[in-house]
C-alpha cells in the first residue's frame, strides 16, 4: 500500500457522525427544547430588537411617563422618564444575558482548570486545591458578592468576574471527580504506555471524557450568573444607571409597585424565563449525555 | 531460537509498596535477561507480582511515596547504548515508552479511549515520538492495522473503540503498541479476556509479528497452556519472588520446584486417557499474605513435600542444570525420588 493512496482514503473514510443518538435524547426533553427556543429567542431579540424599535432606551419623554402597556406603539409601556420599557427590557438583555454567558465561560474555564490539575496530579496538589474551593464554598456567596461589589468600580466586565468568582467551584468538583476516576481506567495507563505527556492525558485523554459534566455545569452556571447578576444590581451594586439590566431595572420598579406594576413584572418575567430556560436545557443535557441511558 | 543481544536486564529488581499496615514488597529481588527475538513467560497465580514485574519495568506503578522501585532495570536501545530505566528522569522515560518498550494490557475493552477514533489513538503514538505529520501518521496507522489483520484497514481508522469486538480492539492496542517498532513487548495477559478461538489468532499474530520485527516479548500469563505455546523462556513467580526459570521446554517438562509442578497438575488436559477419569489436582491453600510472608521459603506452608529445614530461612536461587534455576532446598532429593 502506498502512503499517498493511504492519505487519499484516511481523508475520504471520516465521515462517521457521533453523537446523533445523544441529540436524539435531548429532543424527547420537551422542557428543553423550550429552553432552547426560548433562549435562541431572547437572544435573538436582544442582538436585533433595539434597531427595530424606534425609541431610543435612554431618551426621556416626561409627557408620557408611566403610559400603560400597549400604549402608541410602547408595546411594553413606558418608565418613571417616559423612556420606551421594551427597548431598555432588550438592551438590559444584553447585558444581562453577556454577563451570564461570559461568567460562565470564565467561571467554567477556571473550574476546569482547577479541576483537571487537582484530579490528574493527585497528592498534595489535590488535597490544597480542593480544600480551597471548600473554602471558597463555605462563603455565603451572596454577601462575598456583594463586599466585593462595594469596593469595585461596577461595569459589565467587573460584574463578570466577581461572579466567575464565586460560581467556578462547582465546575471545579465536578470536574475533579470525574477525572480522578478516569485517571484509574486503563486507556490512561495505555496513554501513559505509549509514552503520552501529562498535558496530553490531561488535556485529549481525560478532559473529553469528562466533557458531558462540564456541559451541563457550564448551562446551569449560566443561570446562576443571571440569577446574581440580578440580585447584585437589584441592590444596587451592579449595573448603574442609566445602563439598563433586568435587576436595575426591578429596583427601580419597586417604588411603583402599585401605580405601574408592569415596571416590575416585565423584568421579572425575562429573569424568570432566562433562567428556566437555562435550568431546562441542563436537565436535557444531563439526560441526553448520560450514558447509562444507552444501555436500555 | 534465542540467541539474539541481550535488550533487557532486570537486576534485583524490588517493588515496595507503602500500605497503612506498613511496607509491602510486592516484587522481591527479581533478576532475569531478555534477548531480541525471545519470548519470556512470566508465570505465576494472581497476587504473585508478575503484573507489578511488568509495571515497574516501565515505570508505570505509582510515583515514589506509594511505591519505591530498587534494583536495576537495564534496557539497550537501538542506539546500543546501555541505560538504567529506573535511573531515568520522567522525560527520558516516556521517550522509551511505547517507543522502545511497548505494553499491551490484559482488558482490550477499556484500554482504548472511547471518544477518539482508533486511528488518531495508533497516530498519536506515533507522533509521540517521531517528527512526522498528522497525515503520514494516520497512513501508518493504516498499514499497522493492516498488519495486525485488520480487515479494510483504512475505513477502520475513523471508528470508535465501541464499533469493535474485543478481539479486534486487542488488535488495535497490538498495532498501537508496536507503531514505534519497539525492541521490548510487554504483554499483559493480552488472550485472558478473549474467546479462546479468538485468543489462538491473537497469539499466532503476535508470533508472526515477533518474527517479523525481532522484538523481544515478555508474556505475562497465568495459563501454562499459552506458556507451552509461545515461550523460549519461563520464570515462574510466588509471593513476588522467582521461584523456578528456565528454558520452557526443561521447566515444563521436568519440573523442580513443588509450586511449578502443582501449576502444570492444575491444568485440565483433553488426552482421551485422561478424559472423565482424571481429577484435577489442586494446590492447597493459597498464596500467603505478602504483609506477613512466612519466615522460610514461602511456598512452605501449602508444599506437600516440607520438611522443618524449609520453614527456617528463605531458599536460595540455585542453577540446578544449564538455564535452569530453582528455588527450592529439597530439588535433589524429590528430582530422585520422581525420577
Amino acid at each position: 500500500m502506498s502512503s499517498a493512496a493511504a492519505i487519499e482514503s484516511v481523508e475520504t473514510a471520516r465521515t462517521v457522525k457521533p453523537g446523533s443518538r445523544a441529540w436524539r435524547r435531548f429532543c424527547r426533553h420537551r422542557l428543553a427544547l423550550f429552553g432552547i427556543a426560548a433562549i435562541v429567542l431572547m437572544v435573538l431579540a436582544s442582538v436585533v430588537g433595539p434597531w427595530l424599535i424606534p425609541f431610543d432606551q435612554l431618551k426621556i419623554d416626561i409627557r408620557h411617563r408611566f403610559a400603560p402597556p400597549p400604549w402608541e406603539g410602547h408595546l411594553f409601556g413606558t418608565d418613571m422618564l417616559g423612556r420606551d420599557l421594551l427597548v431598555r427590557l432588550l438592551m438590559a438583555g444584553r447585558i444581562s444575558l453577556s454577563i451570564g454567558f461570559l461568567a460562565m465561560i470564565v467561571s467554567t474555564a477556571f473550574g476546569t482548570f482547577i479541576g483537571v490539575t487537582a484530579g490528574y496530579y493527585g497528592g498534595a496538589i489535590r488535597v490544597a486545591l480542593m480544600r480551597f474551593v471548600d473554602a471558597m464554598l463555605c462563603f455565603p456567596s451572596i454577601f462575598l458578592l456583594l463586599i466585593l461589589a462595594a469596593f469595585i468600580q461596577p461595569s459589565v466586565a467587573t460584574i463578570t468576574l466577581i461572579i466567575a468568582a464565586t460560581s467556578w467551584m462547582e465546575v471545579a468538583r465536578v470536574v475533579e471527580g470525574q477525572v480522578r476516576s478516569l485517571r484509574e481506567r486503563d486507556f490512561i495507563l495505555a496513554a501513559e504506555m505509549i509514552g503520552a505527556p501529562g498535558r496530553y492525558v490531561m488535556l485529549r485523554e481525560l478532559l473529553p471524557n469528562a466533557i458531558g459534566p462540564i456541559v451541563v455545569a457550564a448551562t446551569l452556571t449560566v443561570a446562576r450568573a443571571v440569577l446574581m447578576e440580578a440580585y447584585v444590581s437589584f441592590l444596587g451594586y451592579g449595573i448603574q444607571a442609566p445602563m439598563a439590566s433586568w435587576g436595575n431595572m426591578l429596583n427601580n420598579a419597586q417604588q411603583y409597585l402599585g401605580s405601574a406594576p408592569w415596571l416590575a413584572i416585565f423584568p421579572g418575567l425575562m429573569i424568570t424565563l432566562s433562567v428556566a430556560s437555562f435550568n431546562f436545557v441542563g436537565d436535557g443535557l444531563r439526560d441526553a449525555l448520560d450514558a447509562r441511558l444507552d444501555l436500555r | 531460537m534465542s540467541t539474539g543481544d541481550i535488550v533487557l536486564e532486570v537486576e534485583n529488581l524490588s517493588v515496595t509498596f507503602a500500605t497503612e499496615s506498613g511496607p509491602l514488597q510486592a516484587v522481591r529481588d527479581v533478576s532475569f535477561t531478555l534477548r531480541a527475538g525471545e519470548t519470556l513467560a512470566l508465570v505465576g497465580e494472581s497476587g504473585s507480582g508478575k503484573s507489578v514485574t511488568s509495571l515497574a519495568i516501565m515505570r508505570l506503578t505509582p510515583p515514589a511515596p506509594l511505591v519505591t522501585l530498587a534494583g536495576s532495570v537495564l534496557f539497550t536501545g537501538a542506539d546500543g547504548e546501555r541505560r538504567d530505566l529506573l535511573a531515568l528522569d520522567l522525560d527520558g522515560m516516556r521517550a522509551v515508552r511505547g517507543n522502545e518498550i511497548s505494553m499491551i494490557f490484559q482488558e482490550p475493552m477499556t484500554s482504548l479511549n472511547p471518544v477518539h477514533r482508533i486511528g488518531d489513538q495508533i497516530a498519536e503514538a506515533i507522533t509521540f515520538h517521531e517528527r512526522v505529520s498528522n497525515r503520514v501518521a494516520l497512513a501508518r496507522a493504516a498499514e499497522l492495522l493492516d498488519k495486525v489483520g485488520i480487515p479494510d484497514a483504512r475505513r477502520r481508522l475513523s471508528a470508535y473503540p465501541h464499533h469493535l469486538s474485543g478481539g479486534m480492539r486487542q488488535r488495535v492496542m497490538i498495532a498501537m503498541a508496536l507503531a514505534c517498532n519497539p525492541r521490548v513487548l510487554i504483554a499483559d495477559e493480552p488472550t485472558t479476556a478473549l474467546d479462546v478461538t479468538v485468543q489462538a489468532q491473537i497469539l499466532e499474530l503476535m508470533k508472526e509479528l515477533q518474527q517479523a520485527t525481532g522484538m523481544a516479548v515478555i508474556f505475562v500469563t497465568h495459563n501454562l497452556g499459552v506458556v507451552a505455546e509461545v515461550a523460549d523462556r519461563v520464570m515462574v513467580m510466588y509471593a513476588g519472588a522467582i521461584v523456578e526459570k528456565g528454558g520452557v521446554v526443561p521447566v515444563m517438562t521436568r519440573p523442580l520446584m513443588p509450586y511449578t509442578q502443582g501449576l502444570l497438575h492444575s491444568v485440565p488436559r483433553l488426552d482421551p486417557e485422561s478424559l472423565g477419569r482424571d481429577t484435577l489436582e489442586a494446590i492447597p491453600g493459597s498464596v500467603p499474605d505478602p504483609l506477613s510472608l512466612p519466615p522460610g521459603c514461602s511456598f512452605a506452608p501449602r508444599c506437600r513435600h516440607v520438611r522443618p529445614a524449609c520453614e527456617a530461612a528463605v531458599p536460595a536461587l540455585e542453577a540446578a542444570d544449564d538455564d535452569h534455576d530453582v528455588r527450592c532446598r529439597r530439588w535433589r532429593k524429590l528430582a530422585e525420588a520422581g525420577a
